[in-house]
């Protein structure tokens, strides 16, 4: 991860800003929303009501993740590893959005700093997969790293995994560097 | 079993180092740690020397400290064949802020390379 990564020149989207409701190709509501992570900092115990409900919502579809969907070790393992992990990306600096069948989560995308840039990572739920849901979810996340004044995204992907690189291409996102295991790309959100 | 830990500086270099002087320890490996140039390491080599020799003095551990100049991955690999090693250890790679696991460059080429075994320390 050393040296200078590079960047489009030109900016990607615009993207739709959370919260985006939308019908998938089986015919659920499924709602994107922001998920509000100062709710949780400030009260330092687990946030207000409808914020621990979110938390654990997510900790569920996390738990329940097919492992062979995991990519670069991530979603970990085990339910604990998966709470400490989800504090991490859910912290006050990072932005993340959810995407919700009822009070369920059909998927989640988030942004975390990284220096002068975002890294960015999706993980859509097995059962919500190749419905269209991936591509409305990292959409509305580069809506709202727009909103919120982000410039620069990255992301590393498995090259083999060629579902997910169409799906990053489809949305602006070019290849930085090729020369390691896993294939590195980037895009410019805001100049 | 005879060892070769390679060693360039990276933070999980330095994480494999005091596992992998442990476990020699504990074992009773034959262990020799080679220092490599890693371009992507901002220790120097002396500094990294300095290191392992502290490592292996707290451990009580004797063992040999050679620094492998010129490319680092081919230079572990061409040490660990042509002197009868039985294991290679690395550094099992860094995580990105997001928590994903990226392999160095280093390890890439020796994983690729190696017909002796390899171990990667997380």
């Amino acid at each position: 991860m050393a040296g200078e990564r590079i960047y489009p020149d030109e900016v990607a989207g615009p993207f739709p800003r959370p919260p985006v409701s939308f019908e998938d190709r089986e015919g659920r509501t499924i709602e994107v929303r922001a998920y509000d992570t100062r709710d949780r900092d400030e009260t330092g115990d687990g946030g207000t009501d409808r914020s621990a409900e979110e938390f654990e919502a997510l900790v569920a579809m996390y738990d329940d993740f097919d492992p062979s969907d995991r990519a670069q070790g991530i979603p970990p393992g085990r339910e604990s590893r998966i709470r400490d992990w989800l504090d991490t990306i859910l912290g006050e600096d990072c932005l993340n959005v959810v995407a919700w069948d009822g009070e369920g989560v059909a998927g989640h995308a988030v942004l975390v700093p990284d220096e002068d840039a975002y890294e960015l990572a999706i993980f859509v739920y097995q059962p919500y997969q190749r419905a269209g849901i991936g591509t409305n979810l990292i959409e509305t996340l580069l809506g709202y790293g727009q909103e919120n004044g982000v410039e620069k995204v990255w992301l590393t992907v498995e090259r083999w995994n060629r579902p997910a690189v169409g799906l990053y291409e489809k949305v602006g996102f070019e290849t930085s560097n090729s020369e390691s295991f896993e294939l590195e790309m980037s895009l410019r959100l805001t100049e | 079993m005879k060892v070769l830990l390679g060693i360039g500086g990276s933070e999980d270099s330095i994480r494999a180092l005091s596992q992998t002087v442990e476990r020699a320890k504990a074992a009773g490996d034959d262990l020799t740690v080679g220092v490599v140039d890693n371009p992507d390491s901002e220790l120097r080599y002396e500094e990294i020397e300095a290191r392992v020799h502290e490592v292996l003095s707290e451990a009580d551990l004797d063992a040999e400290v050679r620094h492998l100049e010129g490319d680092p991955g081919s230079r572990i690999v061409d040490v660990a064949e042509d002197e009868g090693f039985d294991q290679i250890v690395l550094g099992g790679g860094e995580t990105s802020p997001m928590g994903k696991i990226n392999i160095g460059g280093i390890a890439e080429f020796v994983l690729l390379n190696s017909h002796v075994t390899v171990k990667l320390v997380r």
